[in-house]
């Protein structure tokens, strides 16, 4: 196997895996859950592979395959990853087979269908980390849409079809203006390398040279496709009802990497192709994600339903990482990419363990419940577990992000003031107060509901998938150097690019 | 044994994992609890061979820094998990898992028959796991990672019993408080590791600690730190205005109370001032803040002592009142008295609630005072421990609680600082008055319950923790004898933490001068005040009950005030909870996100539709219509043109 062309077989197999799956008869369900599982499990094995290949001293893109495509656009099929794309396809490719997993039950209506759609899903997410075209990564971007569209309106609840409008329409709108930004840049990039292109490599060179207000325009552009996706306050509200709408393996996928996008989106070309709009604005955006973790959070406290809590949540925590990024340290850039890896563990985990109650009860209204710790004991640990992941307890994953992310932004000089981590390092304080507020009513107390008192605890699959995150959510508490390291050179190249000023030559 | 001392973390952990994944499948209690214990026994004796060890090494190599692993690296941050053998550290690991050991002795018997008596033993022990990173960690990262995880603890032990009730609510809503509460103090305490990072580019003790002499760093950068700092140990230490949860935690079981809640984790706040002490002596404003909140927290939670019922309750104010001294000791730069008290207070504090917890048990779960009387002959062994116990901690020479209580107060007056002497020895009559009222109400007089109740003395299990208790109590003060009397040994105490304080009192130069007839005379006042103290309350109690009575009605809204605790958590609620419960709930969500953003929103597909809805009808159908507007279209385009050329 060539080692450049990992990536591709790492993004084909999913691909080759949906297409397969057309001729499987749709009665034979189980037969489609074990095909999908395993073709999922074979990319993450592949991930794996690229893992133990890569070089985390170097701090370019590895595994870099190219091809042409359109060529006389100087469009191409780029794709190559470094320390930050790895981590974030590491993700994608574990948690993808554990949610396929997680709806071994839950999904019993168009197995086939759905089984096709995550695939189809996986494939887009993986491109959308992989591309280093900016056309590619568009196309991979927009054609993601599309699966997830169909898994919230198919499987979803009951305001499915509302949900699923709302959030093609939020994420439709960034999408558009940033094609035309894209359409943009490339043809900028003719009055400083000579000829229209899409590819990220070269323009690297280009946006940077670019003049101030085109820059700003460009990163506004980008930034706010970005924002709507990852979601930025105040663009978030698609995001609750996408939530509570979707069936758990959306949730969770959407929770785990979607959301992630917006944020890798941030970092990769935000900051290196606009490196002085990105300076102008990291203020304004800051504030943006400091109000986001405040407002994320004093919402998610006063919710009834348990998936709209956890999904205010992820508003709040998303605002830690697009706070790191702003700041640009390297401590606060680290501790961003750790927190997007650990916000897919802690926050799919909880999604996932809402989804397993929900199956069983058949709702999600925090005061049905009530006394769980006595009928489900195994599930009540881990829900518990779970939520101090979230809340950022030290030992577990969630504290290394967030504590990175502050410390790094307190002593940015971009930020250059106290402000930002002071109100930011509240969110530590109502994290703990809706997440153990809804554990109280939840598992604490006696039980109210009567129907409630014959529920099964987790069963071994379920026991599997929650271990399966529950030792990440370990890991990277313990040691966490494992994964910072792997990104450690890339966000150093991510500053360098940002901090270095490039003659500018005039376009046009 | 000091290169083994990560045993003394490694095993309690074992004990958690152990207890936690399989203490609930074998259900043998003997297996589960002398495993809880055991693991903490071993944790001590590591402890104390270290001591041997580093006792024997010169005065200035005390100091030894094990390292176990990198935890994390990124930027200029670099954090071990390495543990700090010295003088401090050892104090505190001996106090943890000594006084930690009897209590899990004590608690096989107490716990007897419990369903979760392995969850019991499983959050215990990573307590004690927890307990130990903190007070042996050589960086703040890890003594938060202990801070935090004790605070965790904390939360499971006092939600144990997490079907019951507890006062208005549940024993799950004074969990809670207890984790938020200490969070507030948490967030305090990260603030000041940012700055501390940001100022010396370090979060290690030994390289943070050298900087502050080395480096130029502003009189107000220090103030800011030492602020920080001390919020945190006001959330962990429960001091005027976070003490609000300690209270509470009384809702777990007895013995954590006693552990957890009186010997070791709300004395995590002393322990940082201390070991961060030439920080805060770089801030002398600060400190002064820090005696005054002290002194303030010590005569006010001693206040609210003299009129609860419950005993767990008056055990849980003296707690916060005890707490409120060693921060006194902190704030006028006696940071040895205060870990003196610390020690001490561990001893006669946790024999006091385990005492509790043995009447509590004997007495069928029966906690109101007014309900008791007369146990002393039911029940000799608790009895007589306790009633040293409230000895020590009235401050009765010679036993413990006498020389280091003394040690505070007189440092305080030496230090110039009178009128928080006076508040300090205002307290101690106080204390000595609520604590034999409450020995007084359960021990002597008349039986006033019902006798079929048969109260009986506790297992052996549980008794001879409680002698063990009472002799360290008694004794354990004798470490500390006051130079005056000591002789050319001076303070043993004081000489081996010497070398710990030495840069923060050199910083101070706080000793004025002084006699030995002052501190003698200063030392007589109290004694001599709490002996009539403790003559009144068995005036009150006993002899005279009625006078109570008349005393309380007489001054019925002092009473009144002092029996709902000022209302501090009524006031809380109504300036803070619900304003910030409403308002995210209305505000926000219901109006911010709801009606202006999707509104926003919606509006916006409203106004879109309505305009293609206009829009629309110029599609006639009309090909001469179209025919013109195309037309002008184009006129317009190259009139365009024309004019950009």
């Amino acid at each position: 196997m060539e080692t450049n062309q990992l990536l591709s077989y790492i993004l084909f197999t999913p691909l080759l895996g949906a297409l397969l799956l057309l001729v499987f008869q749709r009665e034979n369900e189980n037969e489609i859950r074990i095909f999908g599982l395993s073709i999922s499990v074979i990319t993450f094995g592949l991930t794996l592979m690229v893992l133990s290949k890569f070089d985390s001293i170097n701090p370019g893109f590895q595994f870099v395959h190219k091809v042409p495509w359109i060529t006389n656009l100087n469009i191409s099929y780029h794709v190559g990853i470094d320390g930050l794309s790895l981590l974030l396809l590491l993700l994608t490719t574990f948690i993808t087979p554990l949610t396929l997993l997680s709806s071994w039950k839950a999904i019993n209506k168009k197995v086939k269908e759905f089984t096709f759609f995550m695939l189809l899903l996986e494939v887009g997410m993986i491109g959308v980390f992989v591309s280093l075209d900016l056309f590619l990564f568009y196309v991979f971007w927009e054609a993601m849409l599309i699966p997830m569209y169909f898994i919230i309106g198919i499987w979803g609840g009951e305001r499915r079809i509302y949900a699923s409008v709302k959030f093609f329409l939020f994420t439709m709108t960034g999408s558009l203006i940033m094609l035309v930004a894209i359409i943009w840049l490339g043809v900028s990039a003719g009055g400083v390398v000579g000829h229209f292109t899409t590819d990220l490599v070269e323009l690297y060179s280009v946006g940077p040279a670019l003049a101030k207000n085109f820059q700003n325009w460009l990163f506004l552009a980008f930034a706010l496709s970005f924002a709507i996706k990852i979601p930025l306050f105040p663009l978030h509200t698609w995001l609750p009802d996408a939530h509570v709408e979707a069936p758990t393996a959306g949730s969770i996928i959407l929770a785990a990497v979607l959301l992630k996008m917006g944020t890798y989106g941030l970092i990769r070309f935000c900051l290196p192709l606009f490196p002085e709009a990105a300076i102008t604005f990291a203020p304004f955006l800051s504030v943006l994600a400091v109000i986001g973790i405040i407002y994320g959070a004093l919402v998610a406290m006063v919710q009834k339903d348990m998936k709209k809590l956890v999904a205010y949540s992820s508003v709040s925590h998303l605002g830690f990482v697009v706070l790191g990024i702003f700041a640009m340290t390297q401590e606060s850039m680290q501790g961003a990419i750790i927190q997007m890896v650990n916000h897919g563990l802690s926050t799919g985990a909880l999604f996932f363990l809402v989804g397993v109650i929900y199956e069983r009860s058949h709702t999600r209204e925090i005061s049905d419940y009530g006394g769980l710790a006595k009928i489900v004991p195994v599930y009540s640990a881990a829900l518990l577990i779970a939520s101090l992941s979230s809340i950022g307890l030290p030992g577990l994953n969630g504290f290394i992000g967030e504590f990175l992310i502050l410390l790094g932004a307190f002593k940015s000089p971009l930020l250059n003031t106290w402000g930002f981590t002071v109100f930011a390092a509240t969110g530590v304080i109502f994290s703990a107060v809706y997440l153990l507020w809804m554990y109280q009513r939840v598992i604490f107390g006696v039980v109210k509901n009567p129907k409630m008192e014959h529920l099964p605890d987790m069963n071994k699959r379920e026991i599997f998938i929650f271990a399966s995150l529950l030792i990440f959510i370990v890991w990277i508490g313990v040691y966490p150097n494992t994964f910072l390291k792997i990104s450690d050179r890339s966000t150093a190249r991510v500053l360098i690019q940002v901090n270095t000023p490039v003659p500018r030559e005039i376009p046009k | 044994m000091t290169q083994y001392i990560y045993l003394t973390v490694l095993l309690p952990l074992f004990g958690f994992l152990f207890n936690g994944i399989v203490g609930g499948r074998i259900k043998n209690e003997k297996i589960i609890g002398w495993i809880g214990s055991g693991t903490i026994g071993l944790s001590f004796l590591v402890a104390v061979s270290s001591f041997f060890q580093t006792l024997g090494l010169p005065a200035g190599d005390r100091k030894t820094i094990v390292t176990l692993f990198n935890w994390l690296h990124a930027g200029g941050l670099n954090i071990n998990v390495s543990y700090q053998v010295d003088q401090l550290s050892l104090v505190m690991a001996l106090i943890v898992t000594g006084v930690g050991f009897i209590i899990h002795v004590y608690s096989i018997g107490y716990m007897h028959g419990d369903k979760g008596f392995w969850r019991f033993f499983a959050y215990m022990n990573l307590f004690i796991f927890a307990m130990m990173n903190l007070v042996l960690g050589d960086n703040f990262v890890l003594l938060f990672l202990g801070w935090e995880g004790v605070g965790l603890c904390s939360y499971l032990l006092i939600g144990f019993w997490y079907d019951k009730k507890f006062e208005k609510g549940t024993t799950g809503d004074a969990a809670k408080k207890a984790f938020i509460v200490n969070r507030i103090g948490d967030f305090g305490f990260l603030l000041g590791m940012f700055l501390i990072y940001s100022t010396f580019g370090s979060l290690n003790f030994t390289e943070v600690f050298s900087r502050v002499d080395a480096y130029n760093v502003p009189a107000s950068i220090f103030n800011f730190i030492a602020l920080f700092l001390f919020v945190g140990a006001i959330g962990k230490s429960a001091q005027i205005p976070l003490f609000v949860w300690l209270p509470d935690a009384m809702a777990g079981p007895t013995p954590v109370s006693a552990l957890i809640h009186a010997a070791t984790m709300v004395t995590a706040g002393v322990y940082m001032v201390a070991r961060c002490s030439i920080i805060f002596a770089s801030a002398p404003a600060i400190l002064t803040v820090i005696a005054i909140i002290g002194a303030f927290t010590a005569i006010f939670a001693a206040s609210i002592g003299l009129v609860q019922n419950d005993i767990k309750k008056v055990l849980a104010y003296s707690t916060v009142s005890q707490l409120g001294y060693m921060f006194l000791a902190m704030g006028v730069g006696a940071f040895t008295s205060g870990i003196f008290h610390v020690m001490t207070h561990a001893f006669f504090k946790a024999l006091l609630f385990l005492g509790a917890g043995s009447v509590i048990h004997s007495m069928h779960e029966e906690q109101d005072i007014q309900n008791y009387g007369g146990l002393k002959k039911y029940m000799p062994q608790t009895y007589f421990t306790f009633l040293i116990a409230a000895l020590a901690i009235s401050g009765i020479p010679p036993l413990s609680g006498f020389f280091s209580k003394d040690d505070i107060l007189w440092n305080t007056f030496a230090n110039g600082h009178i009128i928080l002497w006076i508040i300090g020895a205002g307290t101690a009559l106080l204390t000595a008055f609520y604590m034999f009222r409450l020995y007084f109400l359960i021990f002597e007089g008349k039986e006033r319950f019902n006798l079929n109740k048969h109260p009986h003395e506790s297992p052996k299990l549980m008794t001879i923790p409680l002698m063990v208790l009472a002799v360290l109590s008694a004794v354990g003060g004798f470490i500390g004898i006051p130079a005056l009397f000591a002789g050319e040994n001076g303070n043993l105490f004081e000489s081996w933490l010497a070398p710990v304080f030495q840069k923060a009192n050199t910083r101070l130069m706080v000793y004025g001068a002084h006699s030995g007839m002052e501190e003698i005379t200063l030392m007589s006042i109290t004694v001599i005040g709490a002996a009539c103290a403790i003559y009144f309350a068995r005036y009150v109690y006993l002899k005279n009950p009625q006078f109570a009575l008349d005393t309380s009605r007489k001054f019925k809204g002092i009473y009144y005030l002092l029996l709902n605790k000022y209302f501090v958590d009524e006031i809380y609620d109504a300036a803070i909870v619900n304003p910030v419960k409403r308002g995210s709930e209305r505000l926000l969500w219901k109006f911010t996100d709801v009606k202006i953003i999707d509104g926003a929103v919606n509006g916006t597909a409203s106004l879109i539709n309505y305009l293609s809805g206009k829009i629309r009808k110029i599609q006639t159908g009309v090909t001469q219509l179209y025919a013109m507007v195309m037309m002008i279209g184009l006129v317009i385009a190259l009139f365009w043109i024309i004019m950009s050329l």
